[in-house]
């Protein structure tokens, strides 16, 4: 187990090089000039460009821009971006608001989705299973960005805002990330949804369940504990996969919503061929994406006996 | 469920309502077993009769589709309804008729009263909980135990079973047991809490022969120690032999020959019978061909009028497919369903 985790996080450590080295060579590769639209509509003084270039090391060849930045990466430096904001200390301020936004998603999408699974999984066949079939059907062919401005526009909009806040409100926080979270996991709520419903319908049917009645069990025990430990094993993980993903930001909703997120901060930079914010948040990403997927690799294994880390 | 008086006592007595009269513990009477799919009605059973008595070890024989599997789950209750259906029939344990007693005092029964062990103890058994847990449940949910009395109860069960190191194996999952150590495991809990009556629904089909003769004879010395009444599902003829006292032979939902096992080894009085005991390979006739039954079982949704094996019978004449032989009996302790069972008995 300790073995296991220690090789895993070892594997981190090209991965996460390698991360850094494509997205590097990808914005250096990038047509057109940083300094392009600093300076509006005269243009910038050749003293600023060179300046600039200079600043961020621009004249250098790529191996030694990507070796310089590599070196203050390993020193715990993001850098600073071509908006001369430090890439750490905007992310220190990005990264909960996103977090808190991917923590109250994924919320939704266990409690709503596996809720509405297990309803039309034990009636299969039923009105409710058919409406559960129908809605999420429905969700998931809608795409994010219309359900996000639909349900800012009734929800938000046309109620005041009272309830739900149209836009970020960093006066009350929480309360105005509730719906853009919803919207955040729409898709995944119907996903987790049909998950478990699928894999509770096959196994209600297993062999075990079949025991579970004979030893005397109530039907809502042999559902509710034996069939429903078996089937949340798949929901579980692909929620943890969720997550991960989630943490990454999400562009669209935090600019529905205005949300100041690491997903618009991604944005803006590579608009701006901002390589070091690009490459800065990236990182990142990737390091709590593999960070999180060990987690759920690891929740497998305690979830499901029958898997080994040994 | 549960009082607060009975958490506390780890031995707890069990006091049964149902008490047998005169040893007798199960009556299955005119039990009638279909399954409405859309391809239409499969009658799997057709008027099912047979006693049960304390100690006693009935073997239902029968190829798959006879209605073996689906008159033990019918006795238990664990059939899937819709779509099966039991259109019509009794099953009395203790006196009291099973099928019309209401769910909640029904499910009751299942554990203390009847129990039954599975044919394939690997899928039998919930893969994610520790094979203790799985035992250990049945004191919880039925006698209301703790969590520490009841695994303790499951550690003797598991020594009782001739699990080795069950101390250590009990928190244990079923995939890191060997197949005849599963179905121990299926036993103990089938027998945890003492019941009257158990099925074994083939439990030793999916082992292999030395473990087989083990598994029989566990089952056996449980059922001899308790004053079971056994009721052994199978399709194998030398696992019946040993420990059966009495065979009832099923085909096509019926059952088509009951006596007692010496007397149906040495003289079948059904012609399926006979051909069953003619088809088990014999060392001292190797290289000559094997005598199987011709043809197929019925197809459950149109059996054959009259007798359902006549197409297959060497005995069969126009009576067979025209009048269904009913179960008779053709000498003292032998009943046999066959129009020429006299002919069979001693040709």
């Amino acid at each position: 187990m300790y073995k296991y985790v220690i090789r895993r996080l070892l594997q981190m450590i090209p991965v996460l090089i390698g991360a850094t080295f494509i997205i590097f060579y990808m914005v250096f590769s990038m047509p057109g000039d940083p300094t392009a639209g600093m300076c509006g509509d005269r243009g910038c003084s050749p003293a600023f460009v060179a300046q600039f270039r200079e600043e961020h090391n621009l004249d250098d060849p790529f191996p030694l821009q990507y070796a310089k930045y590599l070196g203050n990466v390993v020193q715990g430096d993001l850098g600073t971006n071509f908006r001369n904001q430090s890439v750490g200390f905007e992310l220190e301020q990005r990264y909960p608001i996103t977090a808190k936004l991917a923590l109250m998603a994924i919320a939704f999408e266990a409690v709503i989705g596996i809720i509405a699974g297990v309803l039309a999984g034990v009636r299969k066949g039923k009105f409710i299973d058919n409406l559960v079939l129908v809605s999420t059907l429905v969700v998931i062919s809608i795409p994010v960005f219309v359900i996000g401005s639909v349900l800012q526009y009734y929800l938000g909009v046309k109620m005041g805002g009272q309830i739900f806040p149209v836009t970020y409100d960093s006066a009350r926080p929480l309360q105005s990330l509730i719906l853009p979270a919803f919207v955040l996991g729409s898709a995944s709520i119907a996903y987790v949804a049909r998950l478990t419903r699928t894999n509770l319908v096959e196994n209600l049917r297993a062999d075990y369940l079949r025991t579970a009645i004979a030893k005397g069990l109530t039907r809502s025990r042999a559902i509710g504990v034996h069939a429903l430990r078996n089937s949340l094993i798949p929901v579980v993980t692909f929620i943890g996969a969720d997550f991960g993903g989630l943490l990454g930001g999400a562009i669209v909703t935090e600019r529905i919503f205005n949300i100041p997120g690491v997903g618009g901060f991604l944005f803006t930079g590579i608009r701006n061929h901002d390589g070091v914010s690009v490459v800065g948040t990236v990182t990142v990403l990737v390091l709590v994406f593999l960070l999180v997927n060990l987690l759920v690799d690891l929740l497998y294994g305690v979830l499901d006996p029958r898997i080994s880390h040994d | 469920m549960t009082t607060d008086t009975q958490t506390r006592k780890s031995e707890t007595p069990a006091t049964s309502q149902y008490k047998p009269v005169d040893g007798l513990l199960l009556e299955v009477e005119d039990l009638r077993v279909e399954f409405h799919t859309e391809d239409g009605v499969a009658k799997a059973i057709n008027g099912v009769n047979f006693d049960l008595h304390e100690g006693e070890t009935l073997a239902i024989l029968g190829e798959s589709g006879s209605g073996k599997s689906v008159t033990a789950q019918a006795i238990m209750g664990i059939l899937d309804m819709p779509p099966a259906v039991i259109p019509g029939g009794q099953i009395r344990y203790c006196g009291q008729d099973l099928l019309t007693m209401p769910e909640e005092q029904r499910r009751k029964t299942r554990g203390p009263e009847i129990s039954m062990v599975f044919q394939d103890a690997l899928s039998s058994l919930n893969p994610v909980f520790p094979v203790g847990w799985q035992i250990a449940e049945m004191f919880r949910k039925h006698r209301g135990m703790n969590k520490s009395d009841s695994l303790e109860r499951a550690v003797k069960l598991m020594q009782r079973v001739q699990i080795p190191a069950a101390k250590e194996r009990v928190k244990a999952y079923p995939h890191q047991f060997s197949g005849g150590m599963r179905q121990r495991i299926m036993i103990a809990m089938a027998i945890a809490l003492d019941p009257a009556v158990l099925i074994a629904d083939e439990p030793t089909t999916a082992l292999d022969v030395t473990v087989q003769a083990q598994i029989m004879s566990l089952l056996q010395e449980l059922q001899e120690e308790r004053q079971m009444g056994l009721i052994l599902i199978t399709h194998d003829l030398g696992v019946v032999a040993d420990v059966a006292d009495k065979i009832a032979v099923m085909y096509a939902g019926r059952i088509v020959e009951r006596a007692d096992v010496f007397d149906l080894y040495r003289q079948p009085a059904h012609p399926y019978t006979k051909g069953l005991l003619e088809s088990i390979p014999r060392l001292d006739q190797k290289g000559q061909q094997l005598a199987a039954i011709g043809g197929l079982p019925p197809n459950l949704m149109r059996i054959p009028a009259g007798c359902a094996f006549n197409p297959r019978c060497r005995y069969a004449q126009d009576i067979c497919r025209e009048e269904r032989p009913e179960l008779l009996t053709v000498a003292p302790g032998r009943e046999s369903a066959c129009h020429f069972a006299e002919e069979v008995l001693h040709g």
